[in-house]
């Protein structure tokens, strides 16, 4: 039954906008204002990424029923970019010429967003990203609206420190950019709180691993010692799925060696054997399990939209609601959505986030988010066990890492700078 | 950034003195019962904290709380909705068959929304598994009670180390004797009694514990002002002593254990490759689309757990049939729709055969969705067999061990004992003079391509309880399952299974060295390198049928 309904609203969607796009052909172009949703619907990100899409076609819809934004209807324009990344600037500079949309949201993977960029700067257009990343990264046009490090990472290693006392440290990643990084910050980070080198084990896998039985082995060892050890885990996609599993046949407890992950959410937990994994962590900034009567409306609304009770919601999510009412609200400010007037409308513009506090968006581009850390329960949940007293503001360039520590970005006057180094007083333009 | 655990330790404190004080002064009965009353009711809407001091009164109630515990620990404990009751559910599949918590008695079934369950924290579930242990000391398994002595043997507790000393007097079995003495042997290394200590260090060389080996590492550490750890330098050489005898024996278990992981890595490449070894060795035929039958037979196992939801263990085995089934009739229909008009155009095949997995991949997609499905793992296929604490052998990668060597040994005699394994070897060595000898040699094709397709199903049966089941399953074997073939020596069974324990074997042991990522590089260059010395492998095949 579920699956046929699950046909029908997929059908419906592409009905949906199939008539869009004729609709799109007989209405002149100033009667509607355009947003570019640029998700991967096909390839192996599709996991992944559809759900965005779908959250940005409710959440435009949703706009439209509050009577649109400036007396206009607003117009979701869907692109397929194919997990391909070159695709992505090709499709993201279809969507600011040939469309002509007044803000694209859109990527997952930061080698999409690295693609996008030149193109989004170049035509003067706006993207909102709405995934935990790397950091090191502040573009005129770009908002991020997912965590940098300091909002997960960072608070992430503090609370096993802090809380479960952990004195040892795997750092387990897939090897690319965003674990790399990651890892690096979170290994100063980590020497600079006192912790010895050999009391760190980092390790990197390829994409798709699936043979754990020595590094889990290797991690036992390494945390067999007596001192409290605990996973710091970047691994990405569906490697994580045989490494929790190895980890619970080799005896590995979440009480023994926590594993704490930053890219296992309630959607990759849903198509997942969960007993492996209950009790391990996850810190993200959204749970789908928080108390707040936002987040129920949200996802009553979401099941309905989707018309399936049993859809998750997710931390990126969460990041596009955000950020698009944000934007909208900035628009409102504006009275355009003339993109140079939008860029500078939004900074300071705050929203009600879902958790219970109030986002801002900062003059880095980033946005202030709680950090959450959850325990994995058997039916996919995230239970909350730790939370930031405060919102945390995101910060674009690292404190823990030498070369970027006295970088800053602020895009308002008088620096108006991405990449502004505080102790030559001196603008390094972008760095790609 | 204050974290909000502080009060719950806290409040952890002041109830443990309650607990405490109620314990020494009298009126238990009455206060038991009613402290038992609270316990449940905190359990049921109290905070994590309240949950903690619950399951401490709970403890307190002694062994008849056990089953409450236990199932609470196992994520079993529910709160009925509509009568707000505490219930113990087994999940049957389409909801839970309950019964009372505290009676016992049978409710019946209820879907899954009718109960809530009561949510654990890594916190609660450590202090329940140490009070459950405490509880089964006295249990009649000796496994069970070994557990037990094991998740108590941490603690600094005196309390815990009475109930222990106390158990060491009683206790029959060996194993769970020893466990105890190891317990009080490693108190006794921190006394202050210099005889005492030497005496416990020397006892304690002879076990494969890791405690011991931590402990005797740090006695012989220096801090960070350079100086010994342990001042006394007698109980520093007998420290020192001790750890090179408990070291030798660690080196043999490692060296054991790695070979373990080689054979269990080796035994599903050989899984994954020898399907291949017949239709691309025996036959000649470049499947590109071997490791989406493998899919197949993973997607089999998936849909046999969701029609009998309630025997997974036998779902599984009897996943291996029907996975067979499944995947040699897929295969035939490659061969006689496909295959059979591309013979002797290897590079036409080739395209083809890749055309076929994008097709399988897809319709896989479209009728599962291209979300991961989760494959439930059978109770006796979890969790590992402990030999000591220096070795531990997971479940799973030995029965995938045993059960690649049946099917290597099945297929084996299949070739050398059947008629079709006659046909098959005959036609691989001679078409035209099989064909002159009045084999079917078309029949025999399909038949040949519908084994090895049956067999690749059967491997992704295994497959299924080690990895992601997804449409992508099978391209993360193909290559692989090439590399083995072709480094065994094409068409050569024995060939297969020795190249591919080689190949698992060389990489874990490279793996500590060089790391995941530059032991598979570095395999691959060796066999890069091996290709341009013999190109037919480790095990050529000789004689005419070579050069044909």
């Amino acid at each position: 039954m579920n699956r046929i309904s699950e046909k029908l609203r997929k059908l419906s969607i592409v009905g949906a906008m199939a008539l869009l796009t004729v609709a799109s052909g007989t209405v002149r172009a100033e009667d509607t204002i355009k947003v570019g949703v640029l998700h991967s619907l096909s390839g192996t990100m599709a996991i992944s990424e559809t759900t965005l899409k779908d959250t940005m076609l409710m959440l435009i819809d949703e706009q439209n029923k509050k009577g649109g934004l400036l007396g206009k209807k607003l117009e979701a324009v869907v692109v397929d970019p194919a997990s391909n990344w070159p695709l992505f600037a090709e499709k993201a500079r279809e969507l600011l010429t040939k469309d002509k949309v007044a803000a694209i949201f859109g990527c997952w993977t930061s080698v999409s967003r690295k693609s996008v960029l030149p193109v989004i700067e170049e035509l003067n257009g706006l993207l909102f990203y709405p995934v935990q990343y790397e950091g090191e990264e502040s573009s005129k046009n770009v908002f991020y609206t997912g965590a940098a490090p300091n909002q997960q990472a960072i608070p992430a290693v503090d609370y096993l420190m802090n809380d479960l006392k952990v004195k040892r440290w795997v750092l387990a990643g897939t090897d690319y950019v965003y674990p790399r990084t990651t890892n690096k910050i979170l290994e100063a980070y980590l020497k600079s709180k006192g912790v010895a080198k050999k009391d760190i084990l980092i390790n990197y896998t390829p994409f798709g691993h699936s043979d754990w039985q020595s590094i889990v082995a290797d991690i036992k060892k390494f945390g067999s010692t007596g001192k409290k050890t605990a996973v710091v885990s970047t691994i990405n996609g569906d490697a994580n799925i045989p490494f929790y599993k190895e980890l619970g046949n080799q005896g590995i407890s979440a009480e023994k060696i926590p594993v704490i992950a930053f890219s296992v959410g309630e959607e990759e937990l849903s198509g997942m054997d969960t007993k492996p994994l209950v009790g391990h962590l996850a810190a993200w900034n959204y749970f789908m399990s928080v108390d707040s009567t936002k987040n129920a409306a949200f996802i009553e609304k979401w099941h309905e939209y989707t018309k399936n009770p049993k859809r998750v919601t997710n931390d990126p999510m969460e990041a596009h609601y955000i950020g698009f009412n944000m934007w909208v609200k900035a628009v409102e400010k504006a009275g355009t959505t003339d993109p140079t007037a939008v860029q500078k409308a939004i900074i300071g513009v705050e929203y009600p986030n879902l958790t219970g506090g109030t986002s801002k968006m900062l003059p880095n581009h980033h946005i202030s988010k709680p950090v959450l850390i959850g325990e994995i329960q058997d039916d996919g949940q995230l239970l909350t066990v730790w939370q930031t007293n405060t919102l945390v503001d995101g910060d674009a360039w690292s404190d823990f890492l030498p070369e970027s520590k006295p970088i800053i970005a602020d895009w308002t006057a008088p620096i108006n700078c991405g990449n502004y180094n505080t102790k030559t007083k001196k603008c390094s333009g972008q760095n790609f | 950034m204050k974290a909000k655990s502080i009060k719950g330790y806290c409040r952890l404190a002041a109830c443990l003195m309650l607990v405490f004080s109620l314990a020494i002064h009298g009126d238990q009965d009455v206060s038991k019962q009613q402290l038992l009353l609270n316990a449940l009711t905190n359990l049921k809407q109290g905070s994590m904290a309240e949950r903690e001091q619950a399951i401490i009164q709970l403890a307190d109630n002694g062994s008849s709380s056990l089953t409450i515990l236990q199932a609470l620990l196992d994520g079993q404990l529910f709160i009925l909705k509509s009568d707000d009751s505490l219930v113990i559910g087994a999940d049957n599949n389409q909801g839970y068959d309950i019964r009372d918590a505290i009676t016992g008695t049978a409710k019946g079934a209820v879907e899954r929304t009718d109960v809530g369950k009561i949510n654990l924290t890594n916190k609660l579930r450590a202090s329940l598994r140490k009070i459950i242990g405490q509880l089964q000391l006295s249990s009649d398994d000796p496994a069970i009670r070994l557990a037990a002595v094991k998740a108590m043997g941490n603690e600094e507790d005196e309390s815990a180390l009475a109930i222990l000393k106390a158990r060491e007097g009683v206790e029959k079995d060996e194993t769970v004797k020893q466990a105890i003495k190891v317990v009080f042997l490693l108190k006794d290394m921190n006394s202050g009694d210099k005889a005492l200590r030497i005496n416990a260090i020397d006892a304690l060389k002879e076990v494969n514990s890791l405690d011991v080996v931590n402990r005797l590492n740090a006695m012989v550490e220096k801090d960070e002002a350079g100086n010994f750890v342990e001042s006394d330098i007698d109980i520093r050489n007998t420290a020192k002593a001790a750890l090179i005898n408990i070291n030798t024996r660690l080196q043999l278990y490692s060296s054991i254990e790695t070979v373990f992981f080689g054979l269990s890595l080796g035994a599903v490449l050989v899984l994954a490759a020898i399907g291949l070894a017949i239709t691309f060795g025996v036959m000649g035929v470049i499947n590109m689309a071997h490791g989406e039958l493998m899919m197949l037979g993973a997607y089999t196992t998936y849909v046999m757990q969701q029609l009998m939801p309630n025997n997974l263990a036998f779902s599984v085995l009897l996943s291996i049939p029907a996975a067979f089934v499944i995947s040699a009739l897929v295969g035939i229909a490659i061969e006689r729709g496909i295959i059979r008009f591309l013979y002797g155009r290897p590079l036409e095949t080739l395209l083809a055969t890749f055309g076929v997995s994008l097709i399988l991949q897809q319709s896989v997609r479209s009728i599962f969705s291209p979300l991961n499905r989760s494959v439930a793992t059978p109770e006796w296929m979890s969790g590992s067999w402990q030999v000591n604490d220096f070795l531990s052998l997971t479940w799973n990668r030995f029965y995938i061990l045993v059960f690649c060597l049946i099917v290597f040994v099945l297929l084996l005699q299949i070739l050398k004992r059947t008629s079709l394994g006659l046909e098959v070897r005959a036609v691989a060595q001679n078409r035209n003079m099989a064909k002159a000898m009045g084999i079917p040699t078309s029949r025999v094709d399909a038949m040949t391509f519908g084994l090895g397709s049956g067999i690749a199903g059967v491997a992704g049966v295994a497959l299924s309880q080690i990895t992601n089941v997804g449409p992508n399953l099978g391209q993360a074997y193909i290559v692989d399952s090439f590399m083995v073939v072709v480094f065994g020596g094409v068409g050569n069974l024995w060939g297969t299974l020795v190249a591919g324990f080689v190949l698992g074997i060389a990489n874990k042991f490279l793996e500590p060295f060089a790391g995941a990522v530059l032991a598979k590089i570095l395999v691959l260059i060796f066999i890069i390198l091996f290709i341009q010395k013999r190109p037919r492998g480790l095990f050529p095949q000789k004689g005419r049928a070579a050069d044909s």
